[in-house]
């Protein structure tokens, strides 16, 4: 054969590929836009190109149920789990990088065995404790038990960075006379940015999307995150589901993600990197 | 006043003991150059002084103070490291007013230390700079920079120099060397070049293994070693070692039989030496000359020469394990295979005993070193 048609039959093969995975990824939620925009019986006709584009459901989604207090709800939950991971697992990765003390190896192994656990089987004894400290259905309850979820790979990934800065770095600033916490707070904080988006991003995603905790922990809409509201929609009648409103739902509540994940994704790439190649 | 010292200062990491009770007088002013090989503990040594690690036993002072228990920043020390160690995420400027910021100074006078320091450093233009923007010298420069504007009592210089290239190297050493005639400050040195030892210290401390061989100004260390590392240590290409045995001891001479077979009288204190005695005569490089086969100390086969330019080193396989190297004019004709004799006056020579410590040399021709010795 002849090398042009083999070369181009190869790139013709790689773009198929591609085309594949991209249909595979993003034909979902193509779909679900698709269908938010429409109404009545049109949902259950299938089409694959938009042919009507009305925003009822759009709306209607806010009149069945208080869905922007459950938005509301998600943000102040998952800006707070951004918050508090990042806080500890910054202070635990100093500790752990930098400090040398008896049993460190055995402490960050269980703090990463504890995200090995399935969310079913500490869901009974977390709801427990949630109900013991009077946090059960309440925001902070959340956002405390996502702690659990959230610290394992925070903690990991941020001890990681933290060890390949320079000890150097450190003994300037100890020298300059920086106690520990302004070493963190005015040294290695601003170097560690991308690590700190990037983990911080994961948490955020982790805390938006969560389910098992957000229906178990709560138990009025008010209280109610992003994820069970919209598990618990329901329509005028039990054989009734509203996929309209369940649809335009779901785009509303992905489409911050996407945005903040576009927003990062230079640093999100150089946290990932960062550290695996010396420079 | 800030002279440090040093008293049986050890050093354990858990039951390792890496540095064994060094004594130490570093005078106000003076210009201290710590060097050895690598492991022997002479960055260790420094980090105590600094405080970045706790004294495990002993007493370290500077000025009149016993320092062991204070913080670094309360030691009026400031430390420049090897890889400069540069805040990346500050400018020049934010870099050096880190830790008058952090000690609490009003902006002023902040800026007013700063722009001193950023004068004689050069580094004026480049004060807005990131650190990712300068060269390797610049960088330098900086940590420099940001040790001078605390105005400490005693710098601090962890082999700064070993990242940079040979040209510039030289360059900065020059500019150190200025620098410490300009601040006067009591500075400590680390590094494992002997050049830079030489070149830049008031004195000398040569250490291995976590104790401390010799001390003495750079002159001494080269005409009067204590012992056999001292002397390997010290000069570039190192110095020779041939096995002898002495034949004749008198008060102001020993005879020794080198292993070719000749008899050398070299004026040397030969007290507790006794006919008979396994020995080590030590000739440097520089001090060989060529000779005749049967007036030369040594002969042999030449295996490599190497053209320096200005000189040239013969390699000479000459009956040791080593080779021996000499040192000869820079336009030699010598080439490889060819058999030589090398010859060294006896005053140029050095001789140690059984077990490598050296014999005091009664002749030697220096007349600096004379006048040192003579006022010191």
């Amino acid at each position: 054969m002849n090398r042009n048609v083999k070369s181009l039959m190869m790139k013709a093969g790689f773009y198929l590929l591609v085309a594949a995975i991209v249909i595979f990824a993003v034909f979902p939620f193509y779909y679900a836009i698709l269908t938010a925009f429409e109404t009545g019986s049109a949902l259950f006709d299938v089409n694959y190109l938009p042919e009507s584009f009305s925003f009822s459901n759009y709306l209607s989604v806010f009149e069945g149920q208080p869905f922007g207090r459950n938005i509301f709800n998600s943000i102040f939950v998952s800006v707070m789990v951004v918050a508090l991971s990042l806080l500890m697992g910054v202070t635990a990765s100093y500790a752990l990088a930098r400090v040398k003390f008896a049993g460190r190896g055995l402490l960050l192994v269980t703090i990463l065995s504890v995200s090995m656990f399935p969310q079913v089987a500490v869901l009974s004894g977390m709801f427990e404790l949630i109900r013991a400290v009077g946090l059960y259905n309440s925001m902070f309850g959340l956002a405390i038990s996502y702690m659990m979820l959230t610290l394992p790979f925070t903690v990991w990934i941020l001890t990681a960075f933290m060890r390949e800065l320079p000890r150097e770095l450190e003994e300037a600033a100890v020298m300059d006379g920086a106690s520990p916490w302004t070493v963190i707070t005015r040294v290695f904080l601003p170097v560690m940015w991308p690590a700190m988006v990037t983990t911080g991003l994961l948490a955020f995603i982790m805390a938006w999307n969560e389910f098992l905790f957000a229906l178990t922990f709560t138990l009025t809409n008010e209280q109610r995150t992003v994820p069970v509201a919209i598990a618990l929609i329901s329509g005028a009648s039990q054989f009734e589901m509203p996929w309209g409103n369940i649809m335009a739902a779901s785009v509303i509540v992905t489409v911050p993600l996407i945005v903040l994940v576009l927003i990062f994704q230079r640093r999100i790439v150089s946290g990932l990197t960062a550290g695996a190649v010396k420079g | 006043m800030s002279e440090v010292v040093l008293k049986q200062v050890k050093k354990r990491f858990g039951p390792i003991e890496t540095i064994h009770g060094v004594d130490l007088n570093i005078r106000d002013g003076e210009f201290c150059v710590f060097v050895g090989p690598s492991g022997c503990g002479k960055s260790t040594l420094l980090r105590l002084i600094a405080g970045l690690e706790d004294i495990s036993d002993g007493e370290l002072s500077i000025g009149d103070e016993v320092v062991n228990d204070k913080a670094p920043k309360d030691r009026g020390v400031a430390m420049v490291f090897q890889s400069y160690a540069l805040y990346p995420h500050m400018t020049v400027y934010e870099n050096m007013a880190f830790g008058l910021d952090l000690a609490k100074r009003t902006k002023d006078e902040q800026r007013e230390r700063v722009m001193a320091a950023a004068r004689v450093l050069q580094l004026e233009e480049l004060l807005d700079r990131k650190p990712k923007e300068l060269s390797g010298g610049q960088r330098q420069r900086v940590a420099i920079g940001r040790a001078i504007v605390r105005k400490p009592k005693v710098f601090l210089f962890d082999e700064p120099l070993s990242n940079l290239d040979a040209g510039l190297r030289v360059q900065m050493r020059i500019e150190l060397t200025k620098l410490h005639e300009k601040l006067k400050s009591t500075m400590i040195y680390v590094t494992h070049d002997q050049v830079e030892a030489m070149t830049m210290a008031d004195k000398i401390v040569v250490l291995r293994a976590g104790s401390v061989e010799q001390v003495g100004t750079p002159l001494e260390l080269y005409h009067h070693p204590q012992n056999q590392f001292v002397a390997g240590f010290i000069g570039s290409p190192k110095m020779n070692f041939v096995p002898a045995v002495v034949i004749e001891v008198s008060q102001q001479t020993v005879t020794v039989k080198l292993d070719s077979g000749k008899e050398v009288t070299l004026p040397v204190d030969g007290s507790g030496l006794d006919a008979g005695d396994r020995v080590t005569v030590g000739i440097r490089p520089e001090h060989c000359s060529l000779a005749d086969q049967d007036t030369a100390l040594l002969s042999g086969t030449v295996e490599v020469v190497e053209h320096l330019g200005e000189a040239g080193l013969v390699y000479v396989q000459a009956g040791g394990d080593e080779l021996f190297v000499a040192r000869v004019t820079g336009d030699t004709a010598i080439v490889t295979g060819s058999s030589i004799g090398i010859h060294a006056r006896v005053e140029d020579c050095y001789l140690f005993d059984q077990n490598g410590q050296a014999r005091r040399r009664l002749d030697v021709d220096n007349e600096p070193l004379r006048a040192q010795l003579a006022t010191g």
